[in-house]
């Protein structure tokens, strides 16, 4: 923190800013018109991710505004120096995946960019948070934003995880426990064994949600896990830094006496294959539960009715066996290794729905590396699968990867709002298993009904 | 709490507004007193993406947002206007947009506050608001103001009965006024971000105030 002001927000020292194609050209215009430069240009790192075609990569890209808005992101980061990760670079992919993967995020550091699902680094006990194009502005002129403090709140999820049940699992109950705005105004710590046995890409999942039920971030405290994954990436601290820095990472953990402004503690064994049926990520349930009633449900009536007659659905309906049409896995939520890994788990031996149309895209080109030399891209190819190339893609649609209108789309990204993945389009969020069920079965399925020895 | 936090002395320095020293972009109207009708919106959950649709963010400059504000709820996909959505019904205008609870929730796209703004729209009023919809707000000059679920409910109910009802929004008394009864409630803001909406003040204005200090902050951090 570089400065406190009286009864107004703190000015925060940014030690890491990411910026991509879609919320940064209006900041750099700021700067221009300002007639003011990037303060630390080593600090911003850049790459497109929301906008890119994830197949063909190598071709010219067809949209004039896209091609335009990526020009501009290239433009933009060579005329200040910045670190450009464009399409067709071997760095590019999602912000919030090629971000950990790179060692960009560090234990402890601030960590911010134009995007809601900054949080995700809050899975190596960074600060992490979304911010504005203004902001994004701030960062690159001064290195600082300036923000109110949050609440904080502490959510404990103990107890064996059971068969089937994922990390996407686990954030979509704790949103549906809380609400879409539940966490609004908090900064939220995950703690408990559910979270100190998850894997770097689990926690990045569950962290990356915390935006979904309104917290501005969310964070797991730092340990061997972290540190395993963090040491030697391409910009972590290397040798005597690197010591140093270790010490430091070891250090930040909440106080055992730390007080939460709110404490809430779930028991990881009653979680279940989650789905959603709404269009706001709280409105999830368990895989084999029946829609609430209204009656049942936090929020106004009409607008729980509003957003069950989008869907298409009624109240007591099940959700399995529900037609879909289109099956997603990617995003920064799902795009990482273990999700694919997930996925060919329970498609292995199976085959493809024939009226299922199956949209597989790596969060990163180190992940779709992994998926071939892994051996996954060959299991996946025998089933039907087709691997397209890395971007957020049909998580906010903004690439030609558009469901239809009026269409069910079973998808592992972090939002179901009306028209997120296309006009019209009807979302229902899940784990990586669980798309897997829907893409070989064509229907909202549970996972635990296809195969024993789900991972 | 994880933190790696650390506190700098505090520098004193001189100010003509209490926040800051330095001549001002104007990077938007200043916002004193607003007298007007208002648009309601009765839905709970409004999210950024409804506000404005991922494909219109395509965009590498700040304008035409107020166009495709509410897009899919505004136009049918043949671009017609859809007949029953509030922007659609000249019943309603004003410079006040007053939403359900938890408005703006969702991505952090500022674009979703140029378009409110840009459409004519300079406060929202709800019960509650997103966090990052709220500073979005504050940073571009749309004044976010969150009142009670009750007074919420009072102003639905009295546009609904007399879509001419007038709302006075007084920033520097932070008070929001229902002008057809007189009943008033105050509303929050930091006198920081107040002192900037009244003056057309940003947080770039004050951070380049402070230059110094950061520099001398950053010299002692790794990267």
């Amino acid at each position: 923190m570089v400065r406190k002001i009286e009864g107004g927000p703190d000015v925060l020292f940014i030690d890491r800013h990411l910026i991509h194609e879609v919320t940064s050209p209006v900041a750099f215009l700021g700067l221009k018109s300002r007639g003011i430069g990037v303060l630390y240009p080593n600090r911003t790192f850049a790459t497109a991710d929301h906008n890119t075609p994830t197949i063909n990569q190598h071709l010219p890209v067809a949209d004039p505004l896209s091609a335009n808005q990526l020009k501009a992101l290239e433009t933009n980061s060579n005329e200040y120096g910045i670190s450009h990760w464009g399409l067709g670079h071997q760095k590019n992919g999602i912000v919030h995946v090629v971000g950990p993967e790179y060692g960009i995020t560090q234990p402890g550091a601030t960590i911010v960019c134009g995007d809601s699902h900054t949080s995700t680094h809050g899975a190596f006990g960074a600060i992490a948070f979304g911010i504005g194009t203004s902001e994004v502005e701030m960062v690159l002129a001064t290195q600082c934003i300036m923000q109110p403090k949050p609440k904080k709140m502490r959510i404990n999820v103990n107890g064996k995880l059971g068969k089937g049940v994922t990390p996407k699992d686990v954030a979509l109950f704790i949103i549906s426990q809380l609400t879409t705005s539940g966490a609004t105004g908090y900064f939220v710590e995950y703690a408990g064994d559910v979270f100190e046995n998850m894997s770097m890409e689990g926690r990045m999942t569950v962290c990356n949600l915390s935006i979904e039920m309104g917290a501005r971030g969310g964070m797991i405290a730092p340990d061997e896990t972290t540190i395993d994954y963090v040491k030697g990436r391409e910009f972590s601290p290397k040798g005597e830094a690197w010591d140093k820095a270790l010490a430091y990472y070891k250090t930040l953990k909440s106080d055992a006496d730390a007080v939460f402004d709110k404490e809430l503690t779930f028991d990881g064994s009653k979680i279940e294959p989650m789905i959603t049926y709404g269009t706001n990520p709280g409105m999830g349930m368990g895989i084999s539960q029946d829609i609430p009633d209204a009656a049942h449900v936090e929020g106004g009536a009409a607008t729980y009715e509003k957003s069950l007659t989008y869907m298409g659905f009624s109240e007591g309906e099940h959700m399995i066996g529900k037609k879909v049409d289109f099956v997603f896995v990617g995003s920064c939520t799902n795009g990482r290794i273990e999700d694919f890994r997930a996925f060919t788990s329970l498609v292995k031996g199976k085959h493809k729905a024939d009226d299922v149309t199956v949209w597989l895209v790596p969060g990163s080109h180190i992940v779709e590396s992994q998926i071939k030399e892994e051996g996954l891209l060959d299991i996946l190819t025998e089933a039907g699968f087709v691997l397209r190339q890395p971007g957020c893609s049909a998580c906010l649609a903004m690439n030609d990867d558009k469901v239809p209108a009026g269409k069910y789309a079973v998808s592992t990204s972090n939002r179901n709002f009306e028209g997120r993945q296309g006009p019209g389009s009807r979302t229902m969020l899940a784990s990586p298993l669980v798309a897997a069920a829907a893409a070989v079965t064509g229907k909202v399925t549970d996972p635990r009904t296809l195969i024993e020895e789900l991972v | 709490m994880v933190s790696s936090l650390k506190m700098l002395t505090h520098h004193s320095t001189t100010h003509n507004s209490p926040f800051t020293t330095h001549i001002k972009n104007m990077a938007y109207d200043k916002f004193n007193i607003l007298k007007s009708t208002a648009v309601p919106l009765p839905i709970e959950n409004v999210d950024t993406d409804q506000i404005i649709p991922a494909r219109f963010l395509k965009a590498t400059e700040r304008v035409g947002f107020g166009d495709n504000l509410f897009r899919d709820w505004r136009y049918n996909p043949d671009n017609t206007p859809k007949t029953d959505f509030v922007l659609n019904n000249p019943t309603y205008s004003g410079k006040i947009l007053v939403g359900g609870k938890n408005f703006g929730s969702g991505s952090s796209r500022e674009h979703a506050a140029w378009a409110i703004y840009d459409y004519g729209f300079r406060a929202v009023v709800s019960s509650f608001f997103a966090d990052i919809f709220r500073n979005n707000c504050l940073n571009i000059g749309v004044l976010p103001v969150q009142v009670s679920p009750e007074f919420a409910e009072k102003i639905f109910t009295a546009i609904h009965a007399d879509p001419k009802t007038e709302l006075e929004i007084n920033l520097p008394a932070q008070t929001i006024t229902l002008l057809s009864t007189g009943e008033k409630e105050t509303f929050d803001i930091s006198p920081y971000k107040k002192d900037n909406m009244i003056n057309g003040f940003d947080d770039i204005d004050y951070l380049q105030s402070i230059k110094g200090e950061i520099e001398e902050f950053a010299a002692n951090l790794p990267l």
